[in-house]
């Protein structure tokens, strides 16, 4: 139970780091203790051998043999809808909010400025009502 | 990446010497290489395996490990022959091991050096 996502055949990974970072890659064969035989065919990622160490498991696993040609991965990859699937999960959604941010002009940290303090302002208020009500009641 | 003494070889014996292209590098295969090395005490024989997409990566994987594992430099390795074989004739037991990756084998016994 200390491990839940497995290297398997069908397992899809997230680059973090090399030439191809940033995108999603399915293990289609293991070559040894190190590297897998790795096939990104609706990622742009070209099968390749790719070393564990820049791969980051997801919880996403598809079925197709070892050594399976790139069209079934293909197939196996568009059946799951592994690309929409993952635009949805929140790890996907934390690296797009982290690129935004890392996007940010100064206009844009003016106006989150501005949404904070109006959003802090409401929170605050609703606060204070609440403390308000609790001392006069006690 | 050339076979490097392969080249010793093919040069005096007037073979073909270029670089080794491989048929079908998208596929994992287990290597048996037969080699010859000097030691610092004597030379000896060694048959050693290795899983990777191509020949060339084998015979790297190969010179790296004589490096790290008997301490021996290229120029000391003469590989003999390199030969692609089937995953049931593998002997080693880290090679065996990875191609039952679908049917995970462990095994309670100590491994067989002596082939």
């Amino acid at each position: 139970m200390v491990f839940k996502r497995y290297v398997e055949i069908g397992r899809v990974a997230y680059i973090s780091f090399g030439p191809h970072a940033g995108k999603l890659v399915a293990i289609v064969d293991v070559i040894d203790q190190n590297r897998a035989l790795v096939d990104g065919p609706c990622s742009g990622v070209r099968r390749q051998a790719m070393p564990f160490k820049c791969m980051q498991l997801t919880d996403f696993v598809l079925k197709f043999p070892h050594s399976a040609r790139q069209k079934h991965v293909r197939v196996a990859w568009e059946k799951e809808n592994i690309n929409e699937k993952w635009t949805g999960t929140r790890w996907a959604k934390k690296i797009e909010a982290r690129e935004k941010k890392a996007k940010m002009t100064d206009f844009d940290r003016y106006k989150v400025m501005k949404a904070k303090k109006m959003r802090n302002r409401i929170i605050k208020h609703e606060v204070k009502k609440l403390q308000k009500q609790s001392s006069k009641k006690a | 990446m050339v076979n490097l003494s392969k080249h010793f070889w093919y040069k005096l014996l007037g073979l073909y010497c270029g670089q080794v292209f491989e048929k079908s590098s998208l596929q994992v295969k287990n290597f048996g290489i037969w080699l010859r090395y000097e030691s610092r005490s004597g030379t000896h024989n060694m048959y050693r395996e290795y899983r990777d997409l191509t020949t060339a990566g084998a015979v790297t994987q190969c010179y790296r490990d004589m490096g790290a594992r008997h301490r021996a430099c290229a120029h000391s390795i003469q590989i003999m022959k390199v030969e692609e074989i089937a995953a049931s004739q593998c002997c080693r037991p880290v090679v065996k091991v990875l191609r039952c990756l679908y049917k995970p084998r462990f095994t309670t016994q100590r491994p067989n050096t002596f082939f």
